[in-house]
């Protein structure tokens, strides 16, 4: 039998997709520059589907990609021409919610914000709270080590993954890691977290809950460039707090916000939110040393949220801010990268030059406490050059993080965008293990084709292109 | 027994072409891991030495694999800052790359997590020779295939690890303790579970069996106070107020109450696998991070009797033919390891 018809014994019609037209929606994912066309598209119910479903492709040496939600920014659920999507969302069972052993197993359907939508009555959450939550699955999360606001405290998706199932590209199923948050032997699971879907699928995740903090203590402060709120992130963290999140947003991603959402935040050249978060008696304390330290870092004006109503208006226009931009400009590049924090000033500077060298604008909006920046690079793709343009900035930008002692992305992922930029930040023998790695694991290299490892599979070739 | 020392990324290198079978070694305070067995060559990194960059306010540290944690917390120690980890065996001289291949993380991981979850980066040298580099030197990073949690527990199955980067935190302002006792074991077991949903910050949550609890808070002095007040509430009980605390915790991070027994283990646990462990022949020993770490003395018998129940454990010191059960998952760990160390020089063949 072929290939397709083995698909059809093993999926009902409703839930294996072949037309032109059911593909489309799967030819590409939020990073809608590249589009390729799969064979087909299955719709797996529960994980022997997808087993069944990855061992069908290593015997016919089909190439397939494992989908979540698809809000991959970096080109990663981009399909291989002609192979196999696997879309997960019908995945998407809490499997077990444990809140005495504070863990919840889930599939790799499951939506971010659900976890903690189920939690919640226990007084538990899921921490990790990349902007998509309410639409990002957490298999996505796992395979993108998905970050959020509050990475310096409590780390990335890594951190918070307990133990995986997977079925490797050669269609071999394992459990990795455990249920508590310890483990003895290499920590394999912690290995696969942000291997992008190129050493298998996961198929059910063990995940770690956190007590939802007692207290918040949100604070917006306006200042009169982005080089003063720069400053005062750095008196923050020299003053031996550790606040959940710090965020700056420049001029350009005020004015968005405040058109797509109108958050009522002042008009400025930066903003700044700071969130304090624990047990009561100790946020107010850290309260009072925060307010001396944003007094001294002269800031134009601060507000407090004095309920959760006025600590959500102020993160509204900050969560809003990427679509946001949409408002400003008819297409736009998510950048992601990342800087030692004391390096911020020095990079701003540079991606206004840079916007300036380049006739376009760039709005930014960032993880300030981790140093991980998110410029998004303005342009119309009507005029011709101007994608090229844009694409070339945002290049820029990147090796840039990368000179100044930073990385190519903090949570969004190398992908297909931004894999001829690994040999920017790695030596041509870190490349060679991870190939190794995945040769050893994926001797057909079935597994995300065509990702992350640059030089690799056919080079992604630009389509049609909207934001 | 046959031994050589690297005291340089070049030397490392030398050595594991030269030798067909080696065991690296730190400073040899998990000697069950670190004693090399028949037919391999010790490589002694103990010369590896010295921290190579620190910037307290970027919150990042990188270090040789050889450097003694003592060295790395005097340092961080100057600066306010800490290894939120934790890390045990710091005054028997466990160094920075024996810590991450046995994956070890003590009492005040409770508060932030485990050594995964600060490790940021790491160079090692592979069973080809070859210098590889996972993560980075920054707090954030998603970039490449992130070999640097892949050495966590390995123990050097992978490699020779000569450098690695990690994330510090600020160390609390101040520290009180509480020390509660409970008439049964059921009782102190059922207190840890409660304190363990509720959103206290606590920087460690011990079980002394057979029935007491040693809680650990840092913060703002004022509102430590309170804070020890409201737990004492939360416990119906008064307890033992600790208000110097360091030398005790001390201690418990080097794992002082081990020091008779013959055999040291290191049992993941958690609350309630607890009844089951302490059915079992154990010797002294402590329940960390609610309940989720254990650090136990042993006697042959009790090693056995955890071989028997299938419990997955790490022995540290000791006799034992296989300190490590079980052993990693064949089907997902035996290709990673063939491709870094495809002529089985290195543990864990
Ligand atoms: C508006 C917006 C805001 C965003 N904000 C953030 C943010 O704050 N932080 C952040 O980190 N990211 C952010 N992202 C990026 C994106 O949401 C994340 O990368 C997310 O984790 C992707 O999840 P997904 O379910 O959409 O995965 P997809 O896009 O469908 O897939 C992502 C990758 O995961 C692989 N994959 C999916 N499921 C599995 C599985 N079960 N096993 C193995 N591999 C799998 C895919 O092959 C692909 O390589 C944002 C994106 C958008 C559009
Ligand atoms: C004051 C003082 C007192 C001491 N008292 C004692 C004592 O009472 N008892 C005692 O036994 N020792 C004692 N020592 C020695 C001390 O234990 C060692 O220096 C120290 O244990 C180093 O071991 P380690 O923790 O680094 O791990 P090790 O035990 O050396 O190694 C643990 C594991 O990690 C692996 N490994 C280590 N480094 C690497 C690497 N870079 N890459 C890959 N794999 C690696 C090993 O192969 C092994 O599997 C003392 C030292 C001092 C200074």
């Amino acid at each position: 039998m072929g290939f397709l018809e083995e698909l059809r014994a093993l999926f009902p019609p409703g839930r294996l997709l072949t037309k032109e037209a059911e593909l489309a929606p799967y030819e590409s994912d939020a990073l809608t520059a590249y589009r390729k066309r799969p064979l087909a598209v299955v719709l797996p119910e529960r994980k022997e589907e997808v087993v069944e479903a990855v061992r069908l492709c290593y015997r016919h040496g089909v190439p397939f990609v494992a989908r979540g939600s698809g809000t991959s920014l970096s080109g990663g659920s981009l399909p291989v021409e002609g192979g196999l999507v696997i879309a997960l969302n019908r995945m998407n069972r809490i499997l077990r919610l444990d809140p005495k052993a504070r863990i919840a197993v889930v599939e790799p359907g499951v939506v971010n914000l659900e976890v903690s939508r189920q939690a919640a009555p226990f007084g538990l959450y899921y921490a990790p709270d990349p902007s998509s939550q309410p639409i990002s699955t957490i298999g996505g999360n796992v395979a993108f080590n998905s970050g959020g606001a509050h990475c310096l405290k409590y780390g990335m998706t890594a951190g918070h993954v307990l133990a995986l199932e997977v079925v490797t590209p050669q269609g071999e199923v394992v459990r990795l890691g455990g249920e508590g948050l310890e483990s003895v032997g290499p920590d394999l699971h912690g290995f696969f977290v942000g291997t992008e879907g190129l050493l298998g699928v996961a198929l059910e995740i063990t995940l770690r809950l956190l007590p939802k903090p007692e207290a918040y203590h949100t604070l917006l402060a306006a200042y009169e460039s982005l080089e003063a709120a720069g400053n005062a992130v750095s008196q923050v963290i020299r003053s031996g707090l550790l606040p959940g999140a710090m965020e700056i947003m420049d001029r350009l991603a005020i004015e968005a916000a405040e058109a797509a959402v109108k958050a009522g935040y002042p008009r400025v050249e930066a903003l700044l939110i700071v969130e304090l978060e624990g047990p009561k008696e100790e946020v107010e304390e850290e309260a009072k040393l925060l307010a001396q330290v944003i007094k001294e870092s002269r800031a134009l004006e601060v507000r407090i949220a004095q309920s959760e109503a006025q600590r959500q208006a102020i993160w509204k226009g900050r969560k809003a801010a990427f679509s946001a931009v949409g408002r400003l400009s008819p297409d736009y590049i998510v950048q992601d990268g990342v800087v030692p924090r004391s390096r911020l000033g020095e990079a701003l500077k540079e991606i206004g030059r840079l916007s300036q060298e380049y006739g376009l604008r760039v709005a930014n909006v960032f993880h300030a406490g981790d140093g991980n920046l998110h410029p998004l690079v303005l342009y119309d793709g009507k005029k011709p050059g101007e994608l090229e343009r844009a694409e070339e900035l945002a290049g820029e930008i990147l090796k840039l993080c990368v000179r100044l002692g930073g990385s190519l992305t903090g949570e969004h992922g190398i992908g297909v965008e931004k894999k001829e930029y690994m040999p920017k930040m790695f030596a041509p023998e870190d490349l060679l293990a991870m190939e190794r790695v995945k040769e050893a694991l994926d001797s057909k290299g079935l597994a995300n084709r065509g990702k992350v490892l640059p030089g690799h599979g056919q080079g992604p070739h630009l389509g049609e292109v909207h934001a | 027994m046959p031994e050589v020392r690297a005291n340089s990324l070049e030397e490392v290198r030398e050595a594991v072409r030269t030798y067909p079978r080696l065991r690296p070694k730190g400073g040899g305070s998990k000697p069950a891991l670190s004693t090399p067995k028949d037919g391999e060559t010790l490589l002694d990194l103990s010369g590896l030495r010295g921290i190579l960059e620190y910037a307290p306010e970027e919150f990042v540290f990188t270090a040789y694999a050889g450097t003694p944690l003592k060295e790395i917390e005097e340092t961080l120690r100057a600066h306010g800052q800490y290894l939120p980890f934790h890390p045990p065996l710091v005054e028997q001289g466990a160094t920075l790359g024996g810590t991450v291949a046995a994956g070890l993380s003590g009492p005040m991981r409770e508060r932030f997590g485990g050594l995964r979850d600060f490790i940021l980066g790491v160079r090692f040298v592979d069973g080809e020779g070859r210098v590889v580099r996972g993560g980075g030197k920054v707090v954030k990073n998603a970039a490449g295939f992130p070999f640097h949690r892949l050495m966590v527990g390995s123990l050097g199955a992978f490699g020779v690890m000569v450098e690695l980067s990690f994330k510090v935190f600020p160390y609390p302002r101040a520290t009180r303790s509480l020390k509660v006792g409970f008439a049964k074991a059921e009782e102190a077991l059922a207190a840890l579970e409660g304190l363990r949903t509720l959103p206290l910050d606590l920087l460690a949550l011990d079980l002394v069996p057979p029935a007491t609890l040693e809680i650990r808070l840092g913060g703002f002095p004022e509102s430590l106070e309170k804070r020890i007040q409201r737990l004492q509430d939360l416990l119906q009980r008064e307890g033992e107020v600790l208000r110097e605390d360091e030398a005790h915790w001390e201690g418990v991070k080097n794992l002082a109450f081990l020091k008779e027994s013959p055999i040291w283990v290191k049992v993941p646990s958690r609350p309630d696998l607890i009844p089951l462990l302490e059915g079992l022949p154990l010797g002294p020993r402590r329940y960390l991070a609610g309940g989720e770490l254990l650090y136990a003395g042993l006697d042959p018998e009790g090693l056995q009797a955890l071989r028997e129940r299938a419990i997955p454990h790490l022995v540290l010191r000791g006799k034992a033919d296989q300190p490590l059960y079980p052993p990693p998952p064949e089907a997902f760990f035996a290709p990673i390891k063939r491709a870094l160390d495809p002529k089985g020089r290195f543990p864990l063949g």
